[in-house]
């Protein structure tokens, strides 16, 4: 409208466009903290289950007068699928304690989301994590629940204390997953192209 | 030049509409039964949560695909559309994990667990399942392709000052 008044349009917009708005939202979130937060979060998703394992004992039978005992025991290393969940929360609290090292005094000035590489290797970090949860979560409820078709019984009213450290470094590895998918949208509103860019 | 982009965004999202609903088909598709020592053993994808989420979430993205095509390029809503294919991506991604962990274990069992592997017993059961997670990761690539598209060649996606 103020064009056909013969007003001449301004050298800049006059007000910033959405990505800038939401960029510097997102930069007030401080990234430090946010890559912190993930780099703690998988590292507790990968110690709680690469530490758990729970043994018991029961008597299986009786001979005569004795009791013959034995111990069942059980590691993460049991299902293949917990194993792959500890290798990608170990690869990402890894990459992101690498990041934060490594670019220590460009993180405290907020500058490392504008960096393409970090951007594209958080992505394929991102979805590693999101891999290795959903391949635990879905081995999880098989514990939890069993299968009556396939005949497969649940073990976790056997091994209890398993299964709900398993459920607390699953809840871990999701935040992280959260947390990463945060850092990813921070740097792509960041590498967005905008005018005179 | 933006015809050609929108030739092949259309494209990209047909053939990638059409793998996720053959790969929800393939697995709908997947029962079969047998018989062990008298007992009747039937094997249906809708006897694992995980294979319903995989259904579910591949027949969801095929109608999502589908219904995106009809977005006019480069408006608001074409922004919306590729956070949109960003999450679709995620969750298409989670259902395959947690199919393929499943079928790892139908597969080779779990001796620590007492989970005996079944697929000795319903080996056409277990190839069609298997047939299915192809079909999923071939689609989960052409949605990957999708958003490197979109986000590299078409989109800028949030700010309209290009």
């Amino acid at each position: 409208m103020d064009l056909e008044h013969g007003k001449k349009p301004s050298a800049q917009p006059s007000e910033p466009c959405a990505a800038q708005q939401v960029e510097k939202k997102l930069v007030g979130l401080r990234p430090i903290l946010l890559r912190a937060s993930a780099l703690s979060a998988t590292t507790v998703a990968a110690v709680v289950m690469g530490l758990n394992r729970q043994s018991y004992t029961a008597v299986v039978a009786i001979v005569g007068t004795r009791n013959l005992t034995q111990t069942f025991t059980t590691k993460f290393k049991d299902m293949p699928a917990f194993v792959y969940f500890v290798i990608a929360n170990a690869i990402a609290s890894l990459y992101n304690l690498a990041v934060v090292l490594v670019m220590r005094r460009r993180l405290v000035q907020g500058r490392v989301q504008h960096l393409v590489l970090v951007h594209m290797t958080d992505m394929v970090i991102m979805v590693l994590l999101a891999t290795g949860a959903a391949a635990a979560a879905s081995m999880a409820e098989l514990g939890k629940n069993g299968n009556l078709h396939a005949h497969w019984n649940p073990v976790c009213n056997k091994f209890g204390s398993f299964c709900t450290r398993g459920g607390v470094s699953l809840v871990s590895s999701f935040l992280g997953v959260a947390l990463m998918l945060a850092l990813n949208l921070l740097s792509a509103a960041a590498n967005a192209p905008r005018a005179g860019r | 030049m933006a015809k050609v982009h929108r030739l092949i965004s259309v494209v990209l999202r047909l053939a990638a509409a059409a793998a996720a609903a053959a790969a929800a088909i393939i697995m709908v598709t997947s029962h079969e039964t047998t018989s062990l020592f008298g007992l009747e053993l039937k094997a249906k994808y809708s006897h694992i949560p995980s294979f319903i989420f995989f259904v579910v979430a591949y027949a969801v993205a095929c109608a999502y695909s589908l219904l995106v095509i009809f977005v006019p390029p480069g408006s608001a809503a074409s922004r919306l559309v590729v956070m949109t294919d960003v999450l679709m991506g995620m969750v298409l991604t989670g259902a395959v994990a947690a199919t393929g962990a499943i079928a790892e274990v139908g597969r080779n069992g779990n001796l620590h667990a007492g989970w005996l592997p079944i697929c000795e017993q319903v080996h056409d059961y277990c190839n069609h399942v298997m047939g299915a997670l192809i079909a999923g990761f071939v689609a989960l690539i052409l949605y990957f392709l999708i958003i490197m598209y979109s986000l590299h060649v078409v989109a800028d996606p949030m700010c309209p000052c290009h």
